[in-house]
């Protein structure tokens, strides 16, 4: 058989490919590809629909990747009819992708164990994976959950609306006393329909979707927009760009963790950590804003380039806030190390196994946590990080300390990583105006964003706009590892679990 | 113990002094209320009106630019050709009606948020207990809200805070372009409230859809029939804006501080 023989396509993060060299897979090989690729230990990155010519017809993207060998892939499939088998039981990284094939383009996945809308929205085509009448209202969260029966057995049921100042999602927990058994989350309430919002594009809104597809990462969201932009136009970002883009990531980095750490050391009512991390994580939001002058980054990265320069005396500035805030945050995190009552908190707790981190396809801290060597600056490195190698910082045991403590020594990565990369800040600042973006192709770019990997894809068609924008948030890929760690840890676990992955609801639900 | 109590005398007493004290600095480049100087706009000039993300510049009789959809994203200042847009520093931008944004030749200052009336002020005016409803928010206008809550901010200290059912608060505070998915919830945290109430919008999506406006998805910010009481426009909102705003509602700050 020669479908042996045939493999997807190598691609190249940050690259762009016309669409031919894409040559089309029959849906059977196409799944069988798919399949055999995650079973040799690929994993999915992005598996998307894009409307195909005629009505009614689809395409399927797919883009793998290889960590090891530091290799992507990508294929393709036109499906005519109806649906597309489901790998989700063997493979249950790839559910929620299938999920959302099938909300958005009505295909259904046959075979999947549990087909429910990812964000609770008409698709885009009309087709209903459903048979939902079409002039009826969907509501969020609507539909079955699943269920423990028993006498002794409650439900609690938790949101859309939170506690806190956070973003809205539902939480049903199947509980024996204290005891979960089970926890089912049902997001879509943030849908704003982005991936929408961008088709046609690039135009004057874009980047301004991307800095908002999840606002603490709006650098990681502006950067892997901006990849592949200049992929798609030749643009070539200059050395010293690249570099303060560089920064900027790893301030975002900064203060998210520094927050994270604060937070988790707030759960477990340490309160001296949490405030002096929640401060001082202001201190690295108000390094990027001495850059940019939004505390978020907006308007930091675009296309081509960065939107400010530093000059000597900002250099020196944010050297010396740097070394302040170094030795604050030391002082604040050795707290939580040294305090048994709370790292005894924080260990065994929502433990996720190497296993099971490989079997949902987890990416970024969470990973890593669980002794995953998982990071696209180091696996897929793109931008500043080909030249420079940021180690990846791992654990092994899967718990709340692990996700505590590689933010930890990430920190610290990240504090070297800025020092050095702003001592020796290339020469020639500049910004290159990208031109017009190539027709009919297929771009992919990864970031390794504090959260972990975002993925953005591009089909372009025959004027050289977006036919399809995909955007894989990391959280898409980790909101189930959260749900799965909650099996047999108590209830009050559900805060310290939550806070340690620190999922994104907008970002999944884009 | 000895370390926790070492550590609390190195990180120090942080809490802004503000507003008795002078606001924390805000960096060079922060971009607060702009100024539009048209009698520098070239005859027929549209540059800005395109270049909007938003469409937060209209030409009516002269300039106008409506903070409310505006995302601070100096998308204008870097296109206009002669230099007739700027991005001043002044951070104080909140309001309490949603006209009081529009910027234009006559009014190139906000009039800036008033305290409560007399009796919503004996009722709220030393204990404001706020919900906090994110809609389709993206994380930032929440992240700096929820900041006010760190020690740096202290929110506490004036008497507001953020509370964990409707029913134990006074007000809402919302945040996002209001997605259709959100809706249902937050008219229902809304009717939950005690009445008499209040509604405050923070930043550019709450306010008016922001970088979402027109989309399907979202309903353009507030939902329309829910009346607003403060409006705190921004992309997100610094801090100090959000703060600011919440101490003119309350009657904590008066006069409008020298520039």
């Amino acid at each position: 058989m020669s479908g042996e023989e045939r493999k997807f396509t190598q691609i190249r993060n940050g690259g762009a490919i016309p669409l031919e060299s894409l040559p089309p897979w029959s849906v059977p090989d196409f799944i069988s590809q798919l399949g055999g690729s995650l079973g040799n230990g690929l994993r999915v990155v992005s598996y998307f629909g894009t409307p195909g010519a005629k009505a009614g017809e689809t395409w399927l993207y797919a883009v793998l990747a290889l960590d090891a060998e530091n290799k992507l892939f990508a294929g393709r499939t036109l499906v005519t009819e109806g649906g597309f088998p489901s790998l989700a039981v063997d493979y249950p990284q790839i559910q929620l992708f299938e999920r959302e094939i099938a909300e958005q383009f009505g295909l259904v996945p046959s075979g999947h164990p549990w087909l429910k809308p990812v964000r609770y929205r008409r698709s885009w085509n009309g087709a209903d994976a459903w048979n939902r009448p079409a002039g009826a209202e969907i509501l969020p969260g609507a539909g079955n959950f699943f269920r423990v029966e028993g006498e002794e057995v409650h439900e609690v049921a938790v949101g859309p609306v939170h506690a806190g100042i956070i973003e809205p999602g539902h939480f049903r927990f199947q509980c024996h006393g204290e005891n979960v058994m089970f926890l089912e989350i049902a997001l879509g309430y943030q849908h704003r329909g982005v991936e929408e919002a961008m088709l046609g594009g690039p135009d004057k809104r874009t980047l301004h979707f991307a800095e908002t597809l999840s606002g603490d990462s709006t650098i990681a969201h502006a950067t892997v927009y901006s990849h592949l932009v200049e992929s798609l136009t030749k643009t070539k970002k200059n050395a010293r760009a690249q570099v303060i883009n560089g920064v900027l990531l790893e301030l975002e980095r900064l203060a998210n963790h520094t927050g994270d750490i604060g937070a988790l050391a707030g759960d477990a009512a340490y309160l001296p950590a949490s405030s002096f991390c929640g401060r001082i994580r202001g201190d690295f939001l108000n390094m990027t804003a001495l850059v940019c002058g939004s505390r978020f980054g907006r308007g930091a990265v675009k296309p081509g380039g960065v939107g400010f320069d530093i000059d000597e005396a900002m250099r020196a500035e944010l050297l010396r806030r740097l070394d302040a805030a170094e030795k604050d945050v030391v002082n604040a995190v050795n707290l939580v190390w040294d305090e048994q009552s709370v790292v005894a908190r924080f260990e065994k707790t929502g433990t996720l196994t190497r296993e099971m981190a490989l079997e949902l396809g987890v990416v970024g801290p969470a990973a890593r946590a669980a002794g995953l060597s998982r990071d696209v600056r180091y696996d897929q490195p793109l931008g500043i990080y080909r030249m420079v190698h940021v180690p990846v910082s791992t654990y092994d045991t899967g718990d709340v300390f692990a996700r505590a403590y590689v933010r930890w020594m990430e920190i610290r990565r990240s504090v070297e990583f800025i020092r050095d990369q702003l001592h020796s800040l290339p020469e020639g600042f500049r910004t290159a105006l990208p031109g017009s973006i190539a027709k009919h192709s297929f771009a992919v770019a990864l970031v390794e964003g504090w959260r972990g990997e975002v993925c953005h894809a591009a089909v372009t068609d025959g004027s050289g706009t977006f036919a399809r924008y995909k955007v894989v948030d990391p959280s898409f890929h980790n909101w189930p590892a959260l749900a799965y760690v909650l099996r047999g840890q108590e209830i009050s676990d559900f805060p310290l679990c939550n806070k340690s992955f620190n999922l994104s609801y907008c970002g999944h639900d884009l | 113990m000895i370390k926790a109590l070492m550590a609390r005398l190195y990180q120090k007493y942080r809490t802004i002094p503000f507003p008795k004290g002078r606001p924390p600095a805000l960096p060079e480049r922060f971009r607060g209320l702009p100024s539009v100087k048209i009698n520098m706009c070239a005859d027929g000039c549209k540059t800005c009106i395109e270049i909007c993300p938003t469409g937060a510049i209209l030409q009516n009789h002269g300039l106008q630019i409506d903070l409310g959809k505006c995302l601070f994203c100096r998308d204008c200042e870097e296109a206009c050709p002669s230099g007739a847009i700027r991005y001043g520093n002044d951070y104080r931008l909140a309001v309490r009606r949603r006209e009081d944004l529009t910027l234009y030749a006559g009014r190139e200052e906000l009039k800036l948020a008033e305290e409560f009336d007399k009796r919503m002020k004996s009722i709220l005016g030393r204990s404001l207990q706020l919900r906090q409803v994110s809609a389709g928010g993206c994380g930032a206008c929440e992240a700096d809200v929820n900041v006010l809550n760190t020690v740096g901010w202290d929110l506490g200290r004036f008497g507001i805070q953020f509370v964990a059912s409707p029913r134990h608060a006074d007000g809402i505070l919302v945040t996002g372009p209001v997605t259709k998915n959100m809706e249902l919830a937050l008219r229902k945290t809304y009717e939950a409230v005690p009445s008499p109430k209040i509604i405050i919008a923070v930043g550019a999506c709450a306010i008016s859809g922001g970088p979402y406006i027109g989309r399907e998805e979202v309903s353009d910010g507030m939902i329309a029939d829910i009346p607003v009481d403060l409006f705190i426009p921004g992309c997100p909102p610094h801090p100090l804006t959000t703060l600011d705003g919440l101490l003119r509602l309350t009657g904590k700050i008066r006069e409008r501080a020298k520039r």
